[in-house]
């Protein structure tokens, strides 16, 4: 577990100090896939850089399975980095090494390891990103979710239990963004790593993530698991997120609602409800007519769910909302 | 295709080949020393003027004062000047002034300094995400030092040996004024002295393709070094 307490962190520029964290206090659960997003500037990557103490806080202390972490001396510092990896979005990949050497260098800083341990690990490791045969590569004869992918073997090769990610993947087109995020969900099962998780997309947390963090201004301004967050946004920032991601354009879903009769409804089912025939039982029992002005269904993580705006005309509307409320739907009214 | 030798025979006339001979094999000793000992004292300069540099893992604001204070003197002081204020100092390393010997504390006096500032730029090239990923692996400067930021900069460490070899080949030619010996030696003792002219064409002819064949290996080094 990772904990933060009361950890602040303000940058020193030209003699003054700079916010970059306001005063925050978090735990992110043993492993778990934790997302953080936030627009740019917003702090995500001082909070993650704070983790493995890249960036030493200015207040408060952070706490890793029990242990103040912010105490360590330099010693225990670099053995704690190790058991945390990092990976980046441009890479940072030694381009003077091939790809087998990038991933066996940290287990050579480590020094711990024989030469014999270290070329079946990277085997090992190779096989688990897909790239067997080519670790006599070099990173510069790669593709970018090549590149990820090695970067990913390299963080992983010391055995981590955390694997600290910022912005892995935005650098790669959807499709790559795709597979290296399965392969970060895998490892997540297979290993029981934890993942802290950057990202400015919330269809990368809708996927991977279990918890997410939406940042602002040095902020954390909305926390909790990625459904109520996704489905139930309160912060206006993460409404901005969630609308971006579903491409919904507000000013367009005003002008529909305009055209709309009757009575608004959002719905919002989750889980096996989504699966259910619902509304023609809901038009059958109350003789509401409707029509749907938008909608969706698509899965968080492995959980389906969907979210319809419906306009209702006619008919028992108070029978139509107890249909609602029996099928486990979340209603809101929007008019 | 007979007469053309004699013809070239006779337009050399002061052209004492084992004198050239000799002096050639001095001027490569003399640039070869000095090019040594400026690599190994710029080498670990440079790098200490980088890490100790804003922002970086040493960060130390004093001590890169100090030490680009001292390199910018050796550097802005003209190398004709810096031969002759070397004396002393090279008397006592040394023993003399004169030859080749005598050549190589001033040689490295210029050399060490131009290098050390061609070492530190080429690590500012390095990418500051990859001595960052290093570190979170949990090396300590100095692994990041010897295993990642002179590996990634080598091709432009190369470089640099290149272009500071080539430059002590200028430099060991002029310290042939204050009697330093090798090529620039016999240009002066005989070129310009004597007005013999064929000699001050070979020595110049042979410092061209000296350093032309410095330039072609050095590329051909950093080539094979870079893996961009
Ligand atoms: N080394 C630094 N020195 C001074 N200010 C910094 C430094 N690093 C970050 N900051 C400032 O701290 C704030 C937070 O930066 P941070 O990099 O954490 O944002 P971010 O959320 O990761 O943004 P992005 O999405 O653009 O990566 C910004 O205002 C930034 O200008
Ligand atoms: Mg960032």
């Amino acid at each position: 577990m990772i904990e933060f307490d009361q950890v602040e962190k303000a940058y020193q520029v030209g003699g003054r100090a700079i916010p970059a964290l306001h005063p925050t206090s978090l735990s992110i659960q043993t492993g778990e896939v934790f997302g953080i997003v936030g627009h740019s500037g917003a702090g995500k990557s001082t909070l993650v850089r704070l983790i493995n103490l890249l960036e030493r806080p200015t207040g408060g202390r952070i706490l890793v399975d029990g242990e103040v972490v912010t105490d360590y001396g330099s010693g225990t510092l670099r053995a704690f980095r190790r058991k945390v990896g990092m990976i980046f979005q441009h890479f940072n990949l030694l381009s003077s090494k091939t790809v087998a050497d990038n991933i066996a260098f940290p287990m050579k800083l480590a020094g711990l390891y024989s030469a014999a341990d270290i070329r079946a690990r990277v085997d090992e490791l190779l096989a688990l990103v897909s790239l067997t045969d080519q670790g006599r590569k070099y990173p510069s004869q790669l593709s970018g979710g090549q590149k990820q992918r090695v970067g990913i073997a390299r963080a992983l090769a010391c055995r981590p239990t955390i694997l600290l990610c910022d912005e892995a993947t935005s650098a790669l087109d959807p499709q790559t963004t795709q597979s290296v995020l399965k392969l970060l969900a895998d490892i997540n099962r297979q290993l029981g790593l934890t993942i802290v998780l950057i990202t400015h997309e919330m269809d990368v947390v809708r996927r991977v993530c279990d918890r997410v963090a939406v940042m602002d201004g040095g902020k954390v301004v909305e926390l909790g698991p990625v459904n109520e967050v996704f489905l139930h946004p309160q912060h206006a920032t993460t409404r901005d997120f969630v609308m971006e991601s579903e491409r919904v354009d507000q000013e367009e879903l005003k002008t529909d609602l305009q055209h709309a009769s009757g009575r608004i409804l959002r719905l919002t089912l989750q889980g096996e409800a989504t699966y259910q025939p619902l509304l023609g039982r809901v038009a059958r029992e109350s003789g509401v007519d409707f029509s749907i002005l938008s909608g969706r269904i698509d899965h968080i993580k492995e959980t389906p769910y969907g979210q319809l705006t419906l306009s209702l005309v006619g008919g028992d509307l108070d029978q139509a909302m107890a249909v609602l409320n029996r099928a486990d739907v979340h209603v809101e009214v929007l008019r | 295709m007979n007469d053309l030798m004699p013809q070239l025979q006779s337009l050399l006339t002061h052209v004492d080949w084992s004198e050239i001979g000799w002096a050639s094999w001095d001027t490569l000793v003399m640039v070869g020393v000095s090019l040594l000992f400026s690599v190994l004292i710029g080498l670990p300069l440079g790098v200490l003027l980088f890490l100790t540099s804003k922002r970086q893992l040493l960060a130390q604001t004093r001590v890169y004062a100090v030490l680009s204070f001292v390199v910018n003197i050796l550097r802005s002081v003209p190398f004709i000047i810096l031969l002759i204020v070397m004396i002393p100092v090279t008397m006592m390393i040394i023993g003399t002034s004169l030859g080749v010997a005598g050549a190589i504390p001033p040689l490295v006096a210029g050399g060490a300094p131009f290098f050390a500032r061609l070492v530190e730029t080429s690590l500012r090239e390095v990418d500051r995400g990859i001595i960052e990923a290093t570190q979170a692996m949990g090396a300590s400067v100095r692994q990041i030092v010897l295993g990642a930021l002179l590996p990634e900069a080598l091709p432009g460490i190369i470089a640099g040996i290149t272009v500071t070899a080539i430059t002590l080949v200028s430099y060991a030619a002029m310290s042939g004024v204050v009697g330093g010996g090798g090529l620039g030696d016999l240009a002066i003792r005989f070129g310009y002295q004597r007005f013999q002219t064929d000699v001050m064409v070979i020595t110049v002819a042979l410092l061209v393709i000296f350093v032309q064949l410095l330039q072609m290996l050095g590329d051909r080094l950093v080539l094979y070094f870079s893996r961009r």
